[in-house]
């Protein structure tokens, strides 16, 4: 393990400004992901900087009735905070749904977002990884890849993206807000993962420097009749393989509005807008929702262990919809 | 023998549990240790060929870097049986992760940078690492385990098989598994001259002791093993391992203790797993379900530098009378990591693959599963025709059958729904052999009333410290505030391992029969203890050999309740009840941890744990605890353990049989046909993951929409 400097910080331009005093340096929060890629030599940051005292750690009300989430919030705060419960109940689900109690307590939503692929090659410095040495190849196209991405994946790299709480964000047009030296920026979520091309190493959009300081959750009526439902092989303690955060809002048997995204099947949260479009004004029923799922997934391009993601999203999406809808109607 | 012992059937507490909650027992590297320095291997990073260079230039720029070791430095070792022992002695690599060099350094940090920066070169050479039924390497052991006969042949399999009424022909596999114990394989390495001092995380510290001897080419009476407290081992800690090696071997070379504890993502490639099997089975049948041909064929795999034949057929010499009957063994080398025991070798995955058939066999019949098994019970043992000492396998069955409300279930397939939930419920039959091994013990009686009792036994977590001290007062008939045992370590009187479940009969015997002894002579003295205290020593070589032949195995039966969820092929288990067998139980409290501690690693094996071979790497993708998934609290319903009572005159004195393995024989094989009976689909190779039952369940579906 490569010796690294440690400062903590307490104020946001503090922190811009020490991170860019050394092109090496990393932002550290809860520590649980960035920690063990150090320990694996994945990650050699000559100096961290510990963004946990910055004044981030608040959940409140906007004025135009969305929430504001501080960077630093833990994983546990937000999924137990009344407003996160009561008007995005997929995120508060989503949020328990990952990890474990300790791990939870540790995290904080900023690292959560930035957090890298579990892939066992992206990990394994004795294998090839194009997202940790560009074209060295990926041997998970060929491997071991069960678990690995049948959207918006490429030749390059197959690796999924393992948050369970970005896939709630995403389905509810959450907006990552960052601080540069440059001064204050926002990237809607949609656009802060970059497609994986040939450029598997480039994860985000965030400029160079920048601090995550918060994400902002638009007012969204529709997302407090809402789920997350994530499919795991073991009951807990286990990524996903399969996850869905729906929204929905039906009346007189018509989806008037629809919120769907899909997690553990690309390299970020999966915004199902084809899905959302087809069923947007139309009927709420099983047909429907599986129409919609097929369109979604029509893309889906899977490998020889993989493939069985397709069905799962498409029973789910069925699954779920159908849920909410008995929900809203009850 | 059959007197009232009111000492052996009492739940006494753990005598070291206070020191473990408390954080107090001392595993193999908590020692404190003055001067002491931390080695950190490096692992091979090819899967076969030759290491052609060592750089340690850079690792040893570092001042606190003691020694960077390889094949061209490393102190010379005698040879020994396992191969996988000669560490650091050739530039040949047998397999991914074998030891390529080891960094020794005054801190773990400066040790892990060391290891990190040591330039390892290699040939690479082609590798074969998948096991297939047809593969070209396949040939026949001159054994399966260690003694036992490869194949076996009754009657004429063939010629009944073919007129059988009713045929079941299906082939069942089951993944490598990782024993993964909570504490690494870790020692602490002192030498003092010639004389060298481990603490070693095993399950046997006399069996360590005697391959250190031979491997360092010293007496036995130079090597002192101590593993006072063992944080679990199912079976991967059965023998010594390189790391202790590499420890004693590091700690002479730099002339400080040294410790060694293995990061977790290396023990996968050194430390032994469970075999791959690929079993067919073969059974034909009255329509009434009376099995009357049985074969039994398994096929699996060792490494380049040997390991343990996986005997999986041979519970099928044991649990079914099958007048016509074939079982045989046939492996293949492979360049992969060495595999060894895992709790219930053999029988563990041998029993998924028969209890899965019985259950096709009943359903094929028309036969309810239990009665099934109870028609086709054996009057011997099918095999050896031996007669049983006890085995109450039918009783097991019958005081489920009660327990769990079998009579209530509806045998009807995927006829039980709760939403988009179908529920189902399995039986299968467990069993393992009783076994004990030859082992010493002394007893004292010190002037004050007090007692002490050695034996090189070990506890791993089973409770073997408070059983023997059951036994000891037993036997001494003293209460047990009098007696104080002494286990973990080889220079008390030697004794077996902790594995093949043979440890409370193999140490409680000699402990039984010193402790008998002294009280014996102790009364002859009325009662009066010498100034110097008595000593009673004890081997119970000769009373192993004036033992009649009998088959004597536990028996017992396993009833799961699961559900499954249609719509994402997830499996989860809501019920679990085990009854078993197993003579006298001598400790309720750790006994049921044992049982239900095997339950849980059978409900693992059946839905969860598999490590998946890399084809191209030729090592297992899983190493970590993330990744390798064993059962999390969430996984595990209430576990219902029951025993009968079995008075069985032909064990030993305590009347005893092992109880450490039968809980994980026979789980995953009653949640599989639990499975079936859920939702219809026959899952033959583990683990049951959504992504197996997915596509079968889809298309079940589809075909009668519900």
């Amino acid at each position: 393990m490569r010796e690294f400097g440690y400062q903590r910080v307490f104020d946001v331009p503090g922190a811009v400004a020490l991170l860019g005093t050394d092109p090496e340096a990393r932002f550290l929060g809860g520590g649980t992901n960035l920690v063990d890629l150090m320990k694996a030599g994945v990650e050699r940051p000559a100096l961290l900087v510990d963004v946990t005292e910055l004044p981030l750690g608040r959940i409140e009300a906007t004025a135009d009735g969305g929430l504001r989430i501080g960077a630093t919030v833990t994983n546990s705060d937000l999924a137990a905070d009344p407003q996160v419960r009561r008007h995005y109940p997929a995120l508060a689900q989503a949020v328990l749904a990952g990890a474990s109690g300790q791990l939870r307590n540790m995290a904080t939503i900023g690292g959560n977002l930035l957090q890298r692929t579990r892939c066992g090659y992206f990990a394994d410095l004795t294998k090839p990884c194009n997202k940790r040495v560009p074209g060295s190849g990926c041997p998970a196209i060929e491997g071991e890849h069960h678990n690995h991405a049948i959207l918006g994946a490429s030749e390059h790299c197959v690796a999924v993206h393992p948050s369970d709480m970005g896939v709630a964000l995403t389905a509810f047009d959450a907006v990552v807000s960052y601080e540069t030296a440059d001064g204050p920026g926002e990237l809607p979520l949609a656009e802060f993962y970059l497609p994986v091309g040939d450029t598997p190493h480039l994860e985000t959009a965030l400029p160079s420097g920048a601090l995550i300081t918060g994400i902002t959750l638009p007012p969204n009526p529709v997302a407090a009749v809402s789920r997350y439902r994530k499919v795991r092989e073991r009951a807990s303690y286990a990524f996903a393989i399969g996850s869905i955060a729906a929204a929905l809002d039906v009346r007189d048997g018509l989806v008037r509005e629809v919120r769907l995204a899909f997690g553990a099947v690309a390299s970020r949260p999966w915004r199902a807008r084809e899905a959302e479009r087809l069923l947007t004004g139309g009927p709420a029923s099983a047909e429907a929702f599986a129409a919609a799922a097929d369109a979604e997934l029509a893309a889906a391009e899977t490998l020889p262990h993989n493939a069985y993601k397709v069905t799962l999203m498409r029973n789910l999406v069925v699954a779920v919809l159908t849920e909410l809808t008995e929900e809203a109607t009850r | 023998m059959t007197t009232t012992r009111p000492l052996l059937g009492s739940p006494m507490t753990r005598l070291e549990g206070r020191e473990k909650v408390t954080g107090t027992a001392r595993y193999a590297v908590d020692y404190p240790v003055d001067r002491v320095a931390y080695a950190w291997p490096v692992p091979a990073a090819v899967a076969r060929g030759e290491i052609t260079a060592v750089d340690a230039t850079a690792a040893l720029a570092d001042p606190a870097v003691l020694a960077v070791l390889s094949y061209e430095n490393a102190p010379r070792l005698h040879d020994t049986d396992d191969r996988t022992l000669a560490v650091l002695q050739s530039p040949h690599i047998a397999h991914r992760g074998q030891f390529a060099a080891l960094a020794v350094a005054t801190s773990l940090e400066a040790a892990r940078g060391a290891a990190a920066a040591i330039r390892v070169a290699y040939a690479p050479e082609p590798h074969d690492v998948i096991l297939t039924r047809d593969h070209p390497g396949l040939y026949k052991p001159d054994e399966v385990d260690e003694g036992m006969p490869t194949d076996r042949e009754h009657g004429d399999f063939d010629t009944v098989y073919a007129r059988a009424q009713v045929r079941l022909d299906a082939v069942y596999e089951t993944p490598p598994l990782h024993n993964h114990p909570l504490e690494p394989h870790a020692a602490t390495a002192m030498w003092d001259g010639d004389d060298l001092t481990v603490y070693d995380s095993n399950q046997g510290a006399t069996a360590v002791q005697h391959v250190l001897a031979e491997l360092f080419g010293l007496a036995t009476g130079k090597i002192h093993v101590i593993n006072e407290h063992v944080g679990g081992g199912f079976g991967s800690k059965g023998t010594a391992r390189p790391h202790v090696v590499l420890a004693a071997m590091a700690a002479r070379v730099v002339r400080r203790p040294v410790k060694l504890a293995l990061p977790r993502n290396q023990l996968a490639a050194v430390t032994g797993h469970r075999s791959p099997t690929i079993q067919r089975i073969r059974i034909g049948a009255d329509t009434e379900g009376h099995v009357q041909a049985l074969a039994h064929e398994v096929t699996t795999q060792i490494s380049a530098l040997d390991g343990f034949v996986e005997p999986a057929a041979v519970v099928s010499r044991v649990m079914y009378a099958a007048p016509n009957s074939r079982t045989t063994h046939r492996v293949t080398r492979l360049d992969v990591p060495t595999p060894s025991w895992m709790r219930a070798p053999g029988e563990c995955p041998g029993m998924f693959a028969l209890e899965s058939a019985m259950d096709e066999l009943a359903i094929a019949c028309g036969v309810d599963p239990i009665e099934l098994r109870v028609r086709n019970e054996p009057t011997v043992e099918p095999d050896s025709g031996l007669p049983f000492s006890s085995r109450h396998l039918v009783e097991c069955l019958r005081e489920g059958t009660r327990r769990f409300g079998w009579h209530d279930r509806d045998p009807r397939i995927a006829g039980k729904h709760e939403g988009r939930l179908l529920i189902g419920s399995g039986v299968a039959a467990s069993t393992y052999p009783v076994y004990v091994m030859a082992s010493h013990a002394e007893a004292h009686a010190g002037p004050d009333g007090s007692y002490e009792v050695h034996v090189s036994a070990s506890d791993i977590g089973t409770g073997a410290r408070t059983v023997l001290t059951q036994i000891a007062a037993d036997a001494l008939g003293v209460p047990l505030d009098r007696v104080r045992v002494r286990v973990g370590s080889s220079d008390l009187p030697p004794a077996s391992v902790a594995g093949a479940s043979s440890g409370t009969a193999s140490w409680g015997w000699p402990v039984h029969k010193a402790c008998t002894e002294l009280r014996q002579r102790l009364e002859a003295l009325g009662h009066s203890v010498p100034e110097q205290g008595l000593t009673v020593a004890a081997d119970i070589a000769e009373d192993l050999d004036d033992r009649e032949d009998y088959a004597r195995h536990a028996f017992g039966a396993q009833f799961a309740e699961v559900q499954v969820d249609t719509v994402t092929g997830e499996t989860r288990v809501r019920r679990l009840l085990g009854v078993f067998a197993a003579g006298r139980i001598l400790n309720p409290r750790t006994a049921r941890s044992q049982f239900i501690g095997g339950m849980t690693m059978g409900l693992g094996m059946a839905l969860l744990e598999g490590s998946t071979m890399d084809p191209a790497f030729g090592d297992y993708a899983e190493r970590d605890l993330a990744s390798y998934h064993v059962p999390a609290c969430a996984d595990v319903p209430e576990i219902d353990v029951h025993w009968i009572e079995e008075e069985d005159p032909q064990l030993n004195p305590m009347g005893s049989k092992g109880i450490g393995e039968i809980g994980i024989v026979g789980t995953a094989a009653a949640i599989a046909n639990a499975v079936h009976h859920a939702t219809g689909v026959r899952i033959r190779a583990l683990p049951i993951h959504p992504a197996v039952l997915m596509p079968p369940l889809a298309g079940a579906r589809q075909a009668s929409p519900s």
